[in-house]
């Protein structure tokens, strides 16, 4: 996987986006959901970003402040370092330009997106607390590169990249929480999203979205559990490797006592000891596995948020549908005097006396009004919908290549780790099985 | 009543085919069941002929190859023994299960192939089972007190907690018993024991066994080595340095098996997690598409590789744990012994004592106290000899173990390599 331009060391979108272009000269996209043609999502893509700008979130510092209520606090601040890149080598390399952003921003800058672009797989961002300690250096470490990973996925993101906030996000340190209030996102987040379980009932679901909404539970269910397997599995080779460095130290005691056989024991001692120093390497290279696996468990979530706003949006226009169907009925039957439907009005009118003439002439414009209106909107609904399903089908597919290609090399490379973890144990039983043949 | 003492043959280096054999002069009737209750003619000359097997007191052959080759081992530098000079070979192998009324227990074949003279025929097959080879050692254990005699494996098993007649257990057994027998075929003086013979050779092993028995309860206290009481006055410095390199090689070998188990204890805790593992990746190939094929792939490797930790793990547990643990018990035999040559040290020197106490115009030291430092010397030679060739047999032993632990152990990262390499 080679990058053709200078990038960053931490490039991987840029190298998948490439892998992506050579995927699509190679198929033949047959996408009714596409919002763009192959060749046309190709141009979008030489276009983000990320080609544009290498970025960098290269460190993490303490700072003190106080907070909204006054309340002193310390939090981390990381810092953004963005230069343009240079299309032609010209030798010469752009000024980086740099500013420092806390998590919160962040946080704020991926509710902006998710907003603003319902039918996008917005990008997850990095776990949001650790029970412990969110100064822990390793846990501030991990954070760092799990921010830039999210920056540089929204970067080659064809349609969020272009985004003016995203950009100001990168660029404009001041004033840049007042430029995302202004654009009154938090009145369109709808906040019966929040209510994460709560079902509506959609009489006609997508089939496509409830499969996708279920393939996404499912995903997050088996990656959490494989994670959680993971990490124990981690926990018993530590044990195991550690144990072995107990033999360094009783092999080096007996040693002593030995003559012939001293030196051969002594050296497989000390062998043993670096067998056991061993897994502290190896477990730190797993740990980068397993984020890369927690970055899709995340971005599973961002997968069934898509899933939830079309249905949502599936549900608020049956629900429209509904009212200015019995609108209609309404109107029908005050034209025509008769009841079909049982309503309390009817009841009470019928009880209190009829309504005169002019009063039900005045009701049936209103509703007439209230029907015209109705039908704009639900024709309007309807674009909406359709446009929606599109849009947000074309980014799921964009979505699935990405992850087919980020987890195969995610599982590939983790094989190759154990492989190397295994040539290792080779390499020092080898070492130990010469110095015994020694004694 | 005891036979006046007569002067034994000496243990230096005179041969003792000059000597007249001290039971050969005495009458049958008189020696009866061949053993007298005098301890002095009960103590070891490293000569195997002072217990006799026939109880009527027919005198066995006292050119015994045993004297002359302890002798050699006196006066060789090299005792070891090279294959082609073997011309005694021992085997167990081929275990059967026996079910009586009365119980059930394994017997092993032991068979020998051999051109010496002390054996009527060159092969020998016979069925013995683990309570013969504990009889076997205690007999070469009386009969051989200078010596140090290999250990067997633990005669006592809890029961329900390991299996008797597991196929892994009795094929551990079957080898240490099989290295019981031929760290005894090598050794010079031990293999030409009688015991040792009739064990190798007898039909009815059952029959000889009572005649000893007999024997031993007529004769009572006075097989039993004596353990005066005596009080040491100083160990000679290489004995004392075998009793400290005994304690502490005790010790260390102690400490690798604690954590030679607890690593398989861990990896048996390991493989229960892994076993966990691998089927989560098969479950979530089964959700995708195209990543069906390398999930499956992790999920099979995962497999592969707890197959091949249980084999290592089995392995240690089969292969390791029993030779140290073997180890261990052979030292605790062996500083046993080294306690029976204090006393008989200690003996020498309160008889030394005494008759410079006595004061006693003689012109030489009486015959007991001779008999004693004798013993002493013998002892000591003897006990020397065979801690080299322990040493040295120890050496080769903790040598092939080792290498096999580091062999064993990088075959199963072969495994999981060669596994992994197909995803």
């Amino acid at each position: 996987m080679e990058s053709t331009e200078p990038e960053p060391s931490d490039s991987r979108p840029e190298e998948e986006e490439e892998e992506e272009e050579e995927e699509e000269e190679e198929e033949e996209e047959e996408d009714d959901g596409a919002l763009l043609a192959p060749k046309q999502r190709l141009a979008a893509m030489e276009d983000c970003l990320a080609k544009k700008m290498e970025i960098t979130v290269s460190e993490a510092e303490k700072r003190t402040g106080r907070n909204a209520m006054n309340i002193q606090e310390t939090y981390t601040a990381y810092l953004i370092e963005t230069r343009a890149v240079e299309s032609q080598s010209e030798g010469q390399c752009a000024p980086v330009e740099s500013l420092w952003r806390r998590y919160s921003e962040f946080e704020l800058l991926r509710n902006y997106l998710s907003v603003t672009y319902p039918h996008i797989v917005v990008p997850p961002l990095p776990e949001k607390r650790l029970s412990a300690d969110n100064m822990d250096p390793d846990f501030v470490e991990r954070r760092r590169i799990g921010l830039e990973n999210f920056l540089l996925r929204v970067a080659s993101h064809p349609v969020l990249c272009q985004d003016k906030i995203f950009y100001a996000f990168l660029m404009q340190e001041g004033g840049w929480k007042e430029m995302v209030n202004e654009t009154g996102f938090q009145l369109k987040a709808d906040s019966r999203l929040k209510a994460l379980n709560a079902t509506f009932r959609v009489k006609n679901p997508d089939k496509r979205f409830t499969e996708l909404k279920h393939y996404s539970d499912e995903l997050q269910s088996v990656i959490s559990h494989l994670l959680r397997v993971r990490a124990r599995v981690a926990d018993r080779l530590y044990g195991v490797y550690k144990v072995h460095g107990n033999y360094g130290r009783v092999f080096s005691e007996w040693s002593a006592i030995e003559k012939e056989m001293g030196d051969g024991l002594q050296s497989a001692g000390h062998h043993m000891d670096v067998y056991a120093a061993s897994i502290d390497d190896i477990l730190e290279e797993e740990e980068h596995y397993a984020d890369q696996l927690k970055e899709y468990l995340f971005y599973a979530e961002a997968l069934r948020a898509v899933c939830r706003k079309h249905e949502l949006m599936q549900y608020d226009l049956e629900m429209a549908a509904q009212d200015l169907t019995s609108k209609k009925q309404q109107c029908e039957e005050l034209a025509t005097g008769t009841v079909r439907t049982f309503s309390l009005k009817g009841m009470t009118s019928k009880l209190f006396g009829q309504e005169t003439p002019e009063q039900r002439e005045a009701k049936i414009k209103v509703l007439e009004e209230q029907i015209q209106e109705g039908e704009e909107q639900l024709k309007s609904k309807n674009l909406e919908g359709r446009d929606f399903v599109k849009s947000a089908w074309a980014d799921i597919e964009r979505f699935k290549e990405q992850k087919n290609h980020d987890l195969k090399e995610a599982l590939i490379s983790y094989a190759v780790m154990q492989i190397s973890m295994c040539k290792k144990g080779i390499q020092v039983w080898t070492n130990a099985k010469e110095c015994f043949s020694k004694m | 009543a005891a036979s006046a003492p007569k002067p034994l043959p000496s243990s230096g280096p005179k041969s003792l085919r000059e000597m007249p054999h001290p039971l050969a002069t005495s009458s049958s009737e008189e020696m009866g069941p061949a053993l007298t209750p005098s301890p002095d003619l009960l103590l070891p000359r490293s000569i195997a002929d002072k217990d006799l097997s026939l109880p009527n007191g027919t005198p066995v052959d006292t050119s015994s190859p045993a004297s002359s080759s302890s002798l050699l081992n006196r006066l060789q530098l090299d005792d070891d023994f090279d294959v082609e000079t073997r011309d005694l070979f021992v085997t167990v192998d081929d275990p059967k299960k026996h079910v009586c009324t009365m119980e059930t227990y394994i017997t092993y074949r032991v068979t020998t192939k051999t051109t010496r003279a002390e054996f009527d025929l060159p092969e020998y097959s016979v069925r013995r089972r683990y309570q013969d080879f504990d009889w076997l050692r205690n007999k070469l254990e009386e009969s051989q007190p200078t010596h140090l005699i290999p250990p067997l494996p633990e005669k006592f098993v809890v029961k329900g907690v390991v299996d008797r007649f597991s196929e892994e257990f009795v094929e551990t057994r079957r080898k240490a018993l099989d290295k019981f027998l031929k760290r005894i075929t090598d050794h010079p003086v031990l293999s030409f024991n009688e015991h040792f013979n009739v064990f190798l050779t007898a039909k009815d092993l059952n029959a000889y066994k009572k005649q000893g028995m007999a024997l031993l309860s007529k004769m009572g206290e006075s097989v039993k080595y004596v353990t005066g009481g005596y009080k040491l006055r100083s160990r000679p410095l290489e004995f004392a340095a075998i009793g400290d390199y005994l304690d502490t090689f005790s010790l260390k070998l102690g400490t690798i098996d604690r954590i030679a188990q607890r690593i398989i204890k861990e990896q048996l805790e390991y493989l229960v997690e892994l076993r966990e593992y691998g089927p989560v990746y098969s479950t979530w190939g089964g959700l995708e598409v195209e990543l069906s094929e390398p999930l499956e792939g992790v999920s099979a490797c995962i497999g592969n590789c707890c197959t091949a930790l249980e084999e290592l793990s089995e392995d240690m547990t089969e292969d390791f744990l029993p030779v140290l643990r073997e180890y261990i018990l052979y030292a605790e035999s062996m500083k046993n012994v080294l306690k029976k040559r204090d006393q008989v040290q200690a003996e020498y020197e309160a008889k030394l004592e005494a008759v410079a106490l006595k004061r006693e115009d003689r012109p030489k030291v009486p015959t007991d106290v001779e008999k004693c430092q004798d013993r002493v010397e013998c002892f000591n030679a003897d006990l020397k000899a065979d801690m080299e060739r322990w040493q040295n047999n120890k050496r080769q032993d903790f040598r092939q173990l080792l290498m096999g632990m580091a062999d064993k152990n990088i075959q199963y990262y072969e495994k999981v390599r060669v596994a992994l390499a197909s995803i």
